[in-house]
């Protein structure tokens, strides 16, 4: 039995099974195929004519040598040439054997146990690298399949990011015309808010109307009484030329100088605060400029006073004012300032003439003049802060209640009856002093005695 | 016949003695002149009976008029002078609390200067 045949044999066969000849390399196909029959053959011939025996060997060498070098020589089937190297110390030493029997049978004989033990050891050396081999190529299947797993999961994630890339894509979207709805809602809020400050500036100078006519009537009165004055000594000054009288006449004529310059005086006046009411009414310029607080105080106390006394002719309060004539003029924006002033002012007015909150038998209700007052005083500089001034508004009326406390500096908080307040007015009053004036708005209020708003402006 | 006349505005007396400068003149009348409530009855009581007849205007800092008209009324001189006040605002809560407190007249702003001296002349 040669051994040759048998591994060719196998060889061919398990080449034609790995490399799917019959499909993949029919022209190698037709080869193997042909090489397969010759070693059928020549192993049915081996069995059946002993005599052939040794011919058949060498034909048999020759078809290992064939099929060796197909593997060697062709790239395609490289992945085989590990086997191709287990097999090659037997076929060797079969091959050595083969030639030594041919050229010596008698040496042969001698020395057939060296070829015994050759023999042995190429085959265990066979069986080692085919169990090597096979491990090696279990263990390259293993990573195989372990890198197409990665694969698998690879392309698994990778369409699990594309569907989440849709769903952000999706939601970007959704976000995004979200925004924009907001955006268009905000921009028609700040108009809203824009419209509304307006509004509040046309509702206080509404409250200033009349308290400015009764401003101006005073002046205007002089006006026309000094001028009436001043037609009755032109009359008197003809009679004294007429008379030849010219002390008199010189008397009378700076007399007319006199009241020329209290009309003046007076048409100036008007002509102030006629111009006070267009600033109010006038969008702030924004400008700072050196100011006379007790000034501003003093003459929205009496627009606001008038203006009141104008709407409602029964309404009568006291006012007082005490000024600190050393507060130096500081650097505000007059209309904005005046504005929280009269809005302060206006507000203690409403209060000190809301009926008291004290049971109406009391002796303190019974004897309750409304009363406001307007202090204002230079606080000196601490460690903390620099010079200060401050303006007081205090009413005797009936106080805020502390469950609306929080939120009378709220916007759209009045507790005014629907129509009267637009709610607006101590919030711009807060924004004005805090943001405009890096100053202070505070309140202290007690049930029943009254109310005290207090504005700290750095001097 | 002394007259005084209450009013926080200052040219008010420079209009009086213009207006009256005949009858000052003529010292048929005489004109002093106060220019708030306090002012007033500081005079008052310096110059007890000499003022006949008080001008006061109603809507002033500090006291005001109606609470003039009350301490002279009520408080002080016996017997009080005539009082006739002048207001910008001829309602009639005014014109009752001066009336109550005693007020003899009640004018309304802008002064008719020819009405005022009418009255006067009634006066003396």
């Amino acid at each position: 039995m040669d051994l040759q045949i048998f591994i060719a044999f196998f060889i061919i066969l398990r080449l034609r099974k790995k490399f799917k000849t019959k499909t993949a390399f029919p022209q190698w196909e037709k080869i193997l195929l042909g090489l397969m029959f010759v070693c059928i053959a020549l192993f049915t011939v081996q069995a059946s004519f002993n005599f052939l025996k040794p011919l058949s060997g060498w034909i048999a060498n020759g078809v290992v040598a064939v099929v060796l070098g197909i593997i060697y020589l062709n790239d395609e089937f490289s992945s085989e040439r590990p086997t191709m190297f287990a097999v090659l110390p037997l076929i060797l030493v079969s091959f050595v054997e083969d030639v030594f029997k041919l050229i010596s049978i008698s040496f042969y004989n001698k020395i057939h146990y060296f070829f015994e033990a050759a023999s042995f050891f190429a085959f265990i050396w066979m069986i080692a690298l085919l169990i090597i081999n096979n491990k090696q190529r279990k263990a390259l299947i293993k990573e195989q399949s372990k890198t197409h797993e990665e694969e698998q999961k690879n392309k698994f994630m990778a369409s699990m990011k594309a569907q989440l890339e849709i769903q952000v894509a999706e939601r970007t979207a959704e976000l995004t015309s979200q925004k924009e709805t907001l955006e268009e809602a905000l921009t028609e809020l700040k108009t809203t808010q824009a419209q509304l400050i307006q509004s509040e500036k046309l509702a206080s100078l509404g409250e200033l109307t009349a308290g400015i006519a009764h401003e101006i009537q005073n002046p205007l009165n002089f006006i026309n009484n000094f001028s009436e004055v001043n037609t009755e000594l032109i009359e008197e000054m003809k009679e004294a030329i007429a008379k030849g009288d010219s002390e008199e006449v010189l008397a009378i004529a700076a007399d007319i100088a006199a009241n020329e310059q209290k009309i003046n005086h007076h048409g100036k006046r008007a002509d102030s605060i006629v111009k006070g009411m267009l600033q109010h009414s006038r969008n702030s310029n924004g400008i700072k400029e050196p100011t006379d607080i007790n000034k501003l105080a003093d003459e929205y106390l009496r627009l606001a006073y008038h203006g009141l006394r104008a709407k409602d002719k029964s309404f009568n309060a006291a006012m007082k004012t005490d000024f600190d004539r050393y507060i130096p003029p500081i650097n505000v924006i007059p209309q904005d300032i005046g504005r929280v002033i009269l809005n302060l002012i206006t507000n203690a007015f409403y209060a000190a003439s809301q009926p008291s909150a004290l049971p109406d038998n009391t002796v303190a209700a019974n004897h309750k003049t409304p009363t406001v007052w307007v202090t204002t005083a230079l606080i000196p500089p601490t460690e903390d802060e620099g010079t200060l001034v401050s303006l007081t508004v205090r009413d005797n009326g009936p106080g805020i209640p502390a469950n609306i406390m929080d939120k009378i500096f709220q916007p759209f908080f009045t507790t005014k009856p629907t129509g009267q307040g637009t709610g607006l007015g101590l919030s711009m009053s807060y924004d004005i002093i805090t943001k405009g004036h890096g100053g202070q708005l505070t309140v202290h209020t007690s049930e029943g005695t009254g109310t005290e708003f207090t504005i700290l402006l750095p001097a | 016949m002394k007259i005084l006349v209450v009013d926080d505005e200052r040219d008010i007396q420079t209009l009086f003695e213009q207006r009256f400068r005949k009858e000052i003149k003529d010292k048929s009348l005489e004109f002093v002149f106060a220019f708030s409530g306090e002012d007033a009855l500081i005079y008052l009581n310096q110059h007890e009976h000499e003022a006949v007849l008080i001008l006061s205007d109603i809507n002033m800092p500090g006291m005001s008029g109606l609470e003039l008209l009350g301490h002279i009324k009520q408080k002080y001189h016996k017997p009080p002078p005539m009082v006739m006040m002048i207001t910008a605002y001829g309602d009639a809560e005014n014109f009752n609390m001066a009336k109550q407190l005693g007020a003899d007249d009640f004018l309304t702003k802008p002064v008719d200067f020819t009405l005022l001296k009418e009255k006067f002349k009634l006066i003396y």
